[in-house]
């Protein structure tokens, strides 16, 4: 399996070329879409929770801060569902050609990513509005996108594969994704929790979806912002980035494991 | 013994089975009841059992079998998509799959997009689609199509664009899949001319088939699967015969029984005859109804050794008024003598004017030499001045 053969390459450009183009086909809007969805749900959120339940009162620039929540899970939960489906979606091509599997499920969050970049465009632009200021520890951000996507890829592989047996796996992991939206901190402040108990933001902390998310708003938006290593402490953040690394290793293993069974069993 | 640098492929001991899933649920549910019932949950059917066999490289090989034999896994397996269970398969070279044309298609997208789509596929960079793009178009005559989307081409236009884009690939070995039974009389005369081309070209070919004309006219020897099983391996004439002498076991009525110069099938039996000398080739054919023949077409092919198609006869485009079958009929076809030298053989088929039933096709039912001593100094076939009448 070579990830840089040329052919590989090629296939894995053309295959994420295909499916920016056809997600927003067809849509008057277009490419737009990418950009409004996050701001219409960043819209309805802002609305409810910081104008009616007046939460993040205390909180610098709470809009972006939403904002940069939504985005990140938005990114995640986009992700993670492509991602997953995609061995299932893309069964027609696996059944007639043989390729390394993978450049499916990775030209399938490929999308996702590309969304995540133009967005994280649109939270710089209103983190500017917002009177932000920019500084070199806006960079600290990718790092952190990075590990995002780690997971994102991790999860997908894994379940997408199992997902080929199990059909189960994919509605499972909607429910999950329900259940985890409360509990990451996007619409609440971490800070909010932290005073109410303060073991339980610490729980909180521990997911490394969380961590990210933090750090991101730590490092772009207000040096407020509570992150994992502030928080709970350098060893622990260490383990939530070692549960990224660990999901990615044993998703990896296993979608290999799997690669050349897929063909007949999707 | 052939060296190593000879073989394309080897297969040894290859043994495949599938798990057919017993319950329609196919869930998570469903495994964990099976795990605690004891039970499976599923069928283990073989599908292949055992094969050995070698390819040569530059060897054109017919694969055949019925349905379910087995073929089409091999074929798959040999693509590298499916994983033998047991046993090896070795492949000696760059090897390209066309288990069907055009994959990857998309009908959303444009017809370049999905010519780069389907070259990405076939392993071309966009650079080295850009430069045959021109020629990929003007071969499947769609320049003005372009810019549409897939979904308003017609199923012709789609073939022939996927086909003007396979025959692009550069490999040594190529696998085809029942490449042929798509399209019209135009497109097979293109798939023709594309396998005449391959063998030219001395490329190693594998083409899984349950057309035994092809077989004859291109393979140079045809290994025959049945129930997972080599049943028969070498000469295609020999596979051919056997061939059909398995498939008469069933009570198909297309199906035929045939001796040089005569042959029977459930819907009629046909005598043939051909008799050449340096002015005229005349082709004579009595057809005597079985069973009620309903709308008939009548069609005679006659192929050249190397299976190129030099001249056909269809009832339904030459005839003015309909095909009779319900008497005895004679068909007499006298041909100019244009013909080189070398053996011709010639086929009969009969099928309802739709072609959705099947009479008969009687391949091979009789053949004619044309040598030195009668043949046309010249080597060209197309235009055949003809006279015919049906009585």
């Amino acid at each position: 399996m070579s990830i840089l053969a040329r052919k590989n390459k090629v296939l894995l450009k053309e295959l994420i070329k295909t499916d920016f183009k056809l997600r927003y086909q067809g849509s008057v809007l277009g490419y737009l879409w990418a950009i409004l969805r996050p701001l219409l749900m960043f819209a309805i959120l802002y609305i409810v929770f910081a104008k009616v339940l007046k939460f993040g009162g205390d909180i610098p620039h709470y809009p972006v801060y939403l904002l940069t929540g939504i985005v990140l899970w938005s990114f995640f939960t986009e992700c993670t569902g492509q991602g997953i489906h995609a061995i299932e979606q893309r069964g027609d091509l696996l059944r007639k050609l043989n390729f390394p599997k993978y450049i499916v499920v990775v030209s399938a969050t490929a999308t996702a990513v590309i969304n995540l970049l133009i967005n994280l465009c649109v939270v710089v632009i209103f983190a500017l509005l917002n009177g932000a200021t920019p500084s070199w520890s806006w960079l600290l951000v990718i790092p952190s996108i990075i590990e995002l996507y780690a997971l994102t890829l991790g999860v997908s592989l894994l379940l997408g594969a199992i997902n080929i047996k199990f059909k189960d796996i994919g509605s499972i992991w909607d429910v999950l994704m329900q259940a985890m939206f409360y509990a990451v901190p996007i619409i609440y402040p971490i800070s909010m929790v932290a005073s109410a108990s303060p073991f339980i933001a610490k729980i909180i902390l521990l997911n490394p979806i969380s961590q990210a998310i933090q750090d991101i708003r730590h490092n772009l938006i207000t040096s407020e912002a509570i992150t994992g290593w502030g928080y709970i402490g350098i060893w622990w953040s260490l383990l939530s980035i070692l549960l990224v690394i660990l999901t990615v290793a044993i998703g990896a293993a296993y979608f290999r494991k799997r690669a050349p069974y897929l063909a007949e069993e999707v | 013994m052939a060296s190593d640098n000879d073989i394309a492929i080897k297969v040894s001991g290859l043994h495949k089975s599938f798990r057919l899933p017993t319950e329609r649920a196919w869930g998570l549910k469903q495994a964990i009841f099976n795990r605690l019932r004891g039970v499976k949950g599923y069928k283990e059917q073989k599908v292949l059992r055992g094969l050995d066999f070698e390819i040569k490289k530059g060897e054109f090989v017919g694969i055949v079998g019925r349905n379910g034999s087995g073929k089409s896994t091999l074929l798959k397996i040999l693509a590298g998509i499916y994983r033998p269970e047991k046993g090896s398969v070795t492949v000696n070279g760059s090897l390209v799959p066309f288990i069907e044309l055009g994959v990857g298609f998309n009908p959303e997208l444009t017809g370049r997009e999905n010519i780069y789509m389907n070259g990405a596929l076939l392993g071309f960079s966009n650079k080295e689609v850009d430069e045959m793009y021109d020629e990929i178009v003007d071969f499947a005559e769609l320049r003005e199509f372009m810019d549409q989307k897939l979904k308003n081409y017609s199923s012709g236009m789609q073939v022939r664009l996927a086909f003007s884009i396979a025959i692009r690939a550069d490999s040594d070995i190529l696998l085809l899949d029942e490449v042929l039974a798509v399209g019209d009389e135009a497109f097979q005369r293109k798939c023709f001319a594309y396998f005449a081309k391959l063998k030219k070209a001395k490329k190693t070919v594998i083409l899984v088939t349950h057309s035994m004309a092809s077989v004859q006219q291109f393979c140079n020897r045809a290994i025959m699967i049945d129930s997972g099983k080599i049943i028969a391996e070498g000469n295609t004439r020999k596979v051919s015969q056997k061939y059909r002498d398995l498939n008469m076991e069933e009570d198909d009525p297309g199906r035929v029984t045939m001796k040089k110069g005569r042959g029977d099938s459930k819907y009629l039996s046909i005598k043939a005859n051909a008799k050449v000398n340096t002015k005229k080739v005349t082709l004579d054919f009595q057809m005597e109804p079985k069973e009620k023949i309903e709308d008939p077409a009548m069609v005679v092919v006659v192929y050249r050794e190397d299976g190129t198609p030099v001249y056909r006869w269809a009832s339904d485009e030459k005839l003015d008024g309909e095909l009779d079958l319900s008497q005895k009929n004679e068909l007499h076809i006298e041909l100019d003598n244009f013909f080189p030298d070398g053996d011709f053989s010639v086929t009969a088929a009969f099928a309802s004017r739709d072609r959705s039933t099947d009479y008969g096709v009687f391949n091979d039912v009789m053949s004619f030499r044309v040598d030195p001593r009668n043949s046309y100094p010249q080597d060209v076939l197309w235009k055949i001045p003809e006279k015919f009448d049906l009585k």
